[in-house]
């Protein structure tokens, strides 16, 4: 009996503070998971610093209906294993409302179960299309796909003429992604595929498999890759002397690639987010409010240009505000809530989500930008 | 464009990489020959040299040819700080023990650039411009040329220095036997010193020059001194030229591979061809058996 009451007691202790966390929260408790350091740092950083940012934003006007976001983000260094770790702790010990992140593809498939089992929201920063097809209850992404950026691309190729195109891809989960979308969809718009060539993330020297490109008759060159090396097929062209055009994929959109290439950059054509050429956007665009909003806050909070993956962490951050703002602390509710929003403005376009689209992207939400005088602006046709 | 031009493309391209193989295996072989170890912080020496050399010039806006010398002193400095204070206090250690330290000081070296530097590629003027040499066809970087120059001009002031010098003479003594070394009066710890500062200061100069071609990060040594090191095994660990010559040989493997087979496949040609060496050959392509016996890999 003696021990059945000192039970009882230790059970009803454990339980007041649980049931008082409930029913008013002092918190709403947001996770994050971002390779902050590793090989994808250049990734995780950004949004860390974003989500961190917009936390203190909300924050400071009073919190969300009187509540305070609290933010707990987790290193997930870009591994697989320790991204799963990571979802787990915040689930089970934080206790999380809903996820952002994580930031690569890879490690966000790998938490995909955990999540549907946990009935927890997560938004993840990653673009492959196979995280939102087919769709999966709790899971969402604001990055653009790598599949728009195809079509964006093959559809100004249509409009130019250029039938033959030249593939060289970096062998990262990313560029392997594009590869095979590059593959795909050539045929819907009449595209020949001639030449497939790769490239290692580290390599530094690709004018082998340029030549061979410069053999065959391609009116123009694919280059799908996010490492830094992408940098130097741009200035093997040169070296070469290859001058059809070089298109590349949205994983170009970071300014330091271009400093990078000097030069060799200028005339690249590429798909990406507006958020990289805010100054070129006209006044009109619904976007450009937030665009702007974004880019001054952000650089000059971290003295750092801004980058796209970052804006994938600012609109899933202010998802989950608008959704906390209409469901409270309620799991479910934030899941449905933003599985209904409709013309959300943030920074990788106009989102509208239903419960058959857990993306709410078109690939209108790319613009087509080129590198003139070392900086992006709006391709104009 | 016909075969014969792609061909000699290929065959262009294969020394401009194996070029700069070769400037890694180069400085694996001096920390070898004195020290019988080998150093795996080798390509961060390289990756450090091109680090400092992009901050001293495009930051503090020094002149290249000044900045460049300060970024080689600085990484022979470090070279020499890293032999005192990490290789130089244990007494007695076991070869892998010293080498186990390399690891750790190549973690260091790169960790430490990522927390200065940040995580960015940074790039490097060309010397002279990058308006491309041609040649029947087929084109070549100026810089690839000052990478040769500077190859061929590091390689004849080594064997020089090795043949010719009492301290280099001193330190190949100490590379075949430490001990008899010490007996004659050889001081085996400055040798080894000398052995660090000389290959941190050929890293240096490595990064110096190869940047305006391969860019540079905090990562960058990795790969480079992976390569760097498979062309010292295949050209035989102490052979300078042997290392020249096999740094020159992978280059062209990766290249006519991945030019006339697939891309996808260039990294596994060369590593099977250098797996088949070593199978046959272990001492390396150019080892003469009676003085692979001598030696402790």
């Amino acid at each position: 009996m003696k021990k059945f009451i000192a039970f009882l007691i230790v059970f009803v202790a454990f339980l007041i503070p649980l049931s008082i966390e409930a029913k008013d929260p002092k918190s709403y408790k947001i996770g994050g998971v971002f390779a902050i350091t590793g090989p994808a740092s250049w990734l995780g950083e950004p949004e860390r610093n974003t989500m961190m940012m917009v936390v203190d934003m909300i924050n400071a006007k009073g919190g969300i209906n009187g509540v305070p976001i609290e933010a707990v983000i987790e290193d997930t260094v870009g591994d697989e294993t320790k991204t799963v770790n990571a979802v787990k702790k915040l689930i089970n010990s934080d206790k999380v409302l809903a996820i952002i992140g994580p930031s690569r593809s890879g490690t966000t498939m790998a938490v995909i179960p955990i999540v549907e089992r946990a009935q927890t929201s997560l938004i993840s920063c990653a673009a492959a299309e196979t995280i939102i097809n087919p769709v999966k209850k709790w899971v969402f992404k604001t990055p653009q796909s790598d599949r728009d950026a195809v079509v964006r691309i093959y559809d100004y190729m249509v409009k130019h003429g250029i039938t033959r195109v030249a593939l060289i891809s970096g062998t990262t989960g990313f560029g392997n992604a594009g590869r095979g979308q590059l593959k795909d969809i050539a045929p819907e718009f009449g595209i020949k595929i001639i030449a497939d060539e790769t490239y290692g993330p580290q390599d530094t020297d690709m004018t082998p498999q340029l030549t061979k490109i410069r053999g065959t008759n391609a009116q123009a060159i694919v280059n799908w890759s996010i490492v830094p090396a992408q940098a130097i097929v741009a200035k093997n062209m040169v070296q070469l002397g290859i001058d059809i055009p070089l298109f590349q994929s949205h994983g170009f959109g970071n300014i330091k690639y271009v400093e990078a290439a000097g030069k060799a950059a200028e005339g690249i054509i590429f798909p990406a987010g507006r958020l990289l050429a805010v100054d070129t956007v006209p006044a009109s665009h619904p976007q450009k409010k937030v665009l702007v909003e974004y880019k001054t806050m952000y650089e000059k909070k971290f003295n750092d240009p801004v980058s796209t993956f970052g804006g994938h962490a600012w609109d899933a951050m202010w998802m989950v505000a608008e959704a906390l703002k209409k469901a409270g602390a309620d799991k479910e509710g934030i899941r449905a809530s933003i599985e209904t929003m409709k013309g959300f403005v943030g920074t990788g376009g106009v989102f509208n989500f239903s419960p058959t689209d857990h993306y709410g992207l078109t690939p209108d939400a790319f613009e087509m930008l080129t590198v003139k005088n070392g900086k992006f602006v709006v391709l104009q046709d | 464009m016909n075969f014969a031009s792609q061909l000699l493309q290929y065959t262009l391209s294969g020394i401009t990489i194996g070029s700069i193989y070769a400037m890694v295996a180069i400085g694996f072989n001096i920390i070898y020959n004195s020290t019988g170890i080998i150093n795996f912080a080798q390509g961060d020496f390289l990756m450090l040299g091109g680090m400092l050399v992009v901050y001293f010039h495009k930051t503090l806006h020094f002149p290249l040819l000044i900045a460049g010398f300060i970024a080689v002193l600085i990484v022979g400095g470090i070279g020499i700080g890293f032999e005192r204070l990490a290789i130089h206090p244990l007494k007695n250690p076991s070869v892998i023990t010293l080498i186990i330290i390399t690891i750790a000081a190549s973690i260091l070296f790169k960790g430490g650039a990522m927390f200065i530097w940040g995580k960015d590629s940074f790039y490097l003027a060309s010397f002279s411009g990058d308006e491309p040499i041609r040649l029947m066809g087929a084109t070549i970087l100026p810089q690839t040329l000052w990478i040769l120059a500077f190859l061929f001009l590091i390689v004849i002031a080594l064997m020089c220095f090795f043949r010719f010098t009492i301290i280099g003479k001193a330190m190949k003594a100490c590379a075949y036997n430490r001990k008899a070394a010490s007996i004659v009066g050889i001081n085996v710890n400055n040798m080894v010193l000398i052995s660090f500062a000389l290959s941190a200061l050929i890293g240096g100069l490595a990064g110096v020059i190869v940047t305006p071609i391969t860019l540079v990060d905090y990562d960058r040594g990795s790969l480079l001194g992976l390569k760097g090191f498979g062309a010292a095994i295949f050209g035989g660990l102490g052979n300078i030229g042997g290392a020249v010559a096999a740094g020159i040989i992978i280059g062209l493997l990766e290249s006519y591979s991945a030019g006339l087979l697939s891309s996808g496949y260039k990294d596994a040609v060369a590593l099977i061809i250098l797996l088949m060496v070593l199978f046959f050959r272990p001492g390396g392509i150019f080892a003469k058996k009676e003085v692979q016996i001598l030696k402790s890999f």
